[in-house]
């Protein structure tokens, strides 16, 4: 069964076509990366299906239901949970409240809240952190927190855009292991933009290719890697794959 | 909060009730001239220390709402603790006008505070203009009266009013901070985009925050017209106004539960220690107290950029 279900996206930035004419299917409980180039329009494509922009044209279905057009806010109650490529922590509030607020999506009750979030931030490895104020987090960790934050709405569908970035291998392969476990365990679908072409071949089972807003190719990541205008316009002759 | 942080403020608690056992008049109308500064800089720390909403313009509800109260005690002998309901009504209606227009067709940052100047500026050249109560020659209540139910009594019975606003306005902030809407609204402040990624409906917490904010400093309004029994458009609705009232708040730190009640104390007591300073010394001086504002609100901004109650807490040990 599919999750999500984008029939010819479309968004256009004063004449730039950003997204056009995109159609894909995210089968639930898989992962599904989404590569390309930059500007290949990847994060404007989340940005439609979060609801941070609205599209020009197509149709976004999420678990059987419309939502494009819909705003953040009630994506996220739908279900979706997102991260930013640039992260954006509450950087004044302390890492646990960053999470609260976040918990408090599903939860009014303070107390229940809490102890959502301190879960979260143990499965994270944010535990030890809890205390100190966003603000003081090294890059690593402030993306670990994105994905916290977002987790704690309890999506079905988890977005995340760029989330290994500037991480180092080993740290890497600890939130492959992580992604991993909320797949498999909580059953949470996920989509991510991901450079990081270790991550991507370790975690999804189907790839997206983007390029000047349109889709070039898709399949099993071994697939996809082979193909010539992937190849072509993304990876280059000498990718170290 | 830690226990030695509760201790001390029921401590507080404590020298602020028995304080009209000790105190002569002038110290009581400075007193209480502190409390009102604290409670309304508490209710404009709402909108901007927790949601991030600067407002230049209270000065609108404080008018609107004194004057709701005023003309209704005025025309029909209303008492104010009824006309009081009826001012915060007002201003809740015109906060959530002003908040919906301003974020439905977002206008945010500082495009919002000067939406926020802009009513209250309109307010004060409408009410001019407002000849039933007054208009620019001002409205004035009968002062004659001993009637607690009127609000007219000795300096005590105002003290004690204030005060009671006061904690109520703390308990309110100190409740509302640790609930669903104070970690919304911080969220919002911290970040917006984040934060309606994270499933809040932001232009309804905003408008939540700013009708909070109204609502509460409508109450401050009807206070201060049966405190000093005059109203001027001019006065009340001044952008001086706007910002004598948020001066607490900075001063003793946005966002905290403290930070107006430390910041008032300060004010009040540098501003009026330094008049009567002055005129020991026999200096006349105009302005002076201006420029003490204006020096402490530089030493503030220079030496502790987060208010003085954020350096306090730290160093009395008094937070977690």
């Amino acid at each position: 069964m599919n999750l999500l279900e984008v029939e010819k996206l479309g968004k256009s930035f004063r004449g730039l076509r950003a997204v056009s004419g995109v159609s894909f299917r995210v089968a639930e409980n898989s992962i599904v990366a989404l590569i390309g180039p930059n500007g290949a329009g990847k994060t404007t494509l989340f940005n439609l299906i979060a609801g941070a922009l609205a599209p020009d044209s197509g149709i976004i279905s999420f678990a059987g239901t419309r939502i494009d057009g819909l705003r953040p806010d009630q994506i996220c109650a739908s279900g979706i949970g997102r991260t930013f490529q640039i992260v954006k922590p509450f950087a004044g509030l302390s890492v646990l409240d960053n999470v609260i607020v976040g918990a408090l999506q599903r939860s009014a009750n303070i107390a229940a809240a809490r102890a959502c979030a301190e879960e979260i931030l143990r499965k994270l490895g944010l535990e030890s952190k809890r205390d100190l104020p966003a603000a003081a987090l090294t890059l690593p960790d402030r993306k670990r927190l994105e994905v916290a934050r977002a987790l704690a709405t309890k999506p079905k569908l988890l977005l995340l855009d760029e989330v290994m970035a500037g991480l180092r291998p080993a740290e890497c392969d600890e939130v492959i292991g992580t992604l991993r476990e909320v797949n498999k365990r909580d059953g949470v679908t996920i989509l991510l933009i991901e450079h990081v072409m270790r991550a991507v071949m370790a975690l999804a089972e189907q790839v997206i290719v983007l390029h000047h807003g349109e889709i070039i190719g898709q399949g099993a990541p071994a697939e996809v890697v082979r193909q010539p205008a992937v190849v072509a316009s993304y990876l280059g002759d000498n990718s170290d794959l | 909060m830690n226990r030695r942080g509760s201790f001390l403020l029921a401590l507080l608690a404590a020298a602020l009730i028995a304080l009209p056992a000790f105190a002569d008049n002038y110290l009581l109308s400075v007193a209480t001239l502190c409390l009102f500064f604290a409670y309304t800089g508490q209710a404009w720390n709402i909108m901007m220390g927790f949601a991030g909403q600067l407002s230049l313009g209270h000065a609108l509800y404080l008018g609107v709402g004194g004057y709701t109260a005023g003309a209704l005690y005025f025309h029909y002998g209303v008492s104010p603790w009824i006309g009081v309901w009826f001012a915060i009504f007002v201003c809740i209606a015109l906060g959530a006008f002003l908040g919906a227009l301003a974020f439905r067709s977002g206008i945010s940052g500082v495009y919002f505070t000067l939406l926020t100047i802009a009513f209250a500026e309109f307010a004060r050249i409408g009410f001019d203009h407002f000849t039933w109560v007054g208009g620019s020659a001002g409205l004035f209540l009968k002062v004659s009266q001993q009637n607690w139910l009127d609000l007219r009594g000795p300096p005590a019975l105002y003290y004690y009013v204030m005060l009671m606003l006061a904690a109520l306005a703390f308990g309110l902030s100190a409740w509302l901070l640790r609930r669903r809407p104070g970690y919304y609204w911080q969220a919002i402040r911290e970040n917006e985009e984040a934060a309606s990624a994270l499933g809040i409906d932001t232009f309804r917490w905003k408008l939540v925050a700013v009708v909070t904010s109204a609502a509460m400093t409508a109450v401050s309004g009807v206070f201060l017209v049966f405190y000093y029994n005059n109203l001027f458009p001019e006065q009340i609705f001044s952008i001086n106004r706007s910002v004598e009232i948020i001066l607490a708040p900075i001063i003793g730190g946005m966002g905290t539960l403290f930070g107006p009640i430390i910041g008032a104390a300060l004010i009040s007591l540098l501003a009026d220690g330094a008049t009567e300073l002055v005129d020991v010394l026999g200096w006349n001086i105009p302005g002076v107290k201006q420029i003490i504002y204006g020096l402490i609100l530089f030493a503030v901004v220079v030496f502790l950029p987060h208010g003085i109650w954020p350096s306090i807490a730290r160093k009395l040990n008094l937070e977690r």
